[in-house]
């Protein structure tokens, strides 16, 4: 609790930001903003995750009558038909497995002590959310509501209509 | 370092101790569920069979208890996360940090109640 917040820097630097006698010495590298940059986003994409998570809560499982028990293929169907339901699962998407990949990376950094298990944690972190971000991008647009030669019983109502 | 000290005790105030362990246990667990979610979503391109299939076994009481748990984390890190934002960027964040954690657990309370009520109503009521 004794340790100084702000030591005293003997080699003064252009940057040297002194305020009441106490000098600041924060990085001012423009090598690597990455950790500000994945700080701003988690609280960025936050927000956002916020708005599009607890509306995707809501109509998928309190709107309809039955709740859960409604969502089945021609209910994914009724809602990927609309364009406006698939941007916002995209978003959901992206937005949801690159903020809880960051996550995860902070967590294995400040848990996995080994240089060598940090590593290959994150390369299995990495690769697995590549995966599930490319598989679901995939799956929103090359959705067919309607499949040739499927159960009409299972479909959306749109598929039988006319 | 934290091996040769005496330990790890926190000895600020717990109040942001504890919303922080509780805001990693919540991600970690919402991460996961997502990557789940995210492959039986993707059975909707295999046939609607399967999709109906995988999506039958979730309708039990056990699974909608779990869905139960499931949104009650995401609801606390979401308002936990606005904490974080206040603090981080509001002047008189950190003097408030301690009443704003009591604000994200009522208003955790207000959402959840209601949404339980719905839900489980759901569930149980067949």
């Amino acid at each position: 609790m004794s340790t100084p917040l702000k030591a005293r820097i003997s080699v003064p630097r252009s940057k040297d930001l002194e305020v009441n006698g106490v000098k600041y010495n924060r990085s001012s590298s423009r090598r690597n903003n990455f950790e500000m940059f994945a700080w701003l986003f988690m609280r960025l994409s936050g927000v956002v995750l916020l708005v599009l998570v607890f509306v995707h809560l809501y109509v998928n499982l309190l709107v309809e009558e039955g709740g859960v028990h409604a969502i089945d293929f021609g209910f994914v169907g009724g809602k990927w038909a609309n364009p406006f339901w698939q941007v916002w699962d995209l978003l959901l998407l992206w937005l949801a497995m690159l903020h809880g990949t960051n996550g995860l990376r902070v967590i294995i950094d400040d848990y996995a002590e080994k240089d060598r298990t940090r590593f290959w944690l994150k390369v299995f972190l990495f690769v697995t959310s590549a995966f599930v971000i490319l598989l679901g991008t995939l799956v929103i647009f090359t959705f067919e509501p309607c499949p040739v030669g499927a159960d009409p019983a299972l479909l959306a109502s749109f598929c039988t209509a006319g | 370092m934290a091996k040769t000290s005496k330990g790890t005790l926190y000895r600020g105030q717990a109040h942001g101790q504890w919303s922080w362990v509780a805001h990693r246990i919540t991600g970690v667990a919402i991460f996961f569920f997502l990557l789940v979610h995210v492959l039986d979503t993707a059975l909707v391109r295999v046939s609607p069979e399967a999709y109906n299939a995988v999506m039958e076994t979730y309708k039990n009481p056990i699974m909608g208890l779990g869905e139960a748990g499931l949104v009650a984390a995401i609801v606390y890190h979401a308002f936990n996360g606005l904490r974080i934002i206040l603090v981080d960027f509001w002047k008189q964040g950190t003097r408030y940090q301690k009443q704003l954690l009591w604000g994200a657990l009522a208003l955790w309370l207000v959402v959840m109640i209601p949404f339980l009520i719905r839900h489980l109503s759901n569930v149980f009521g067949g």
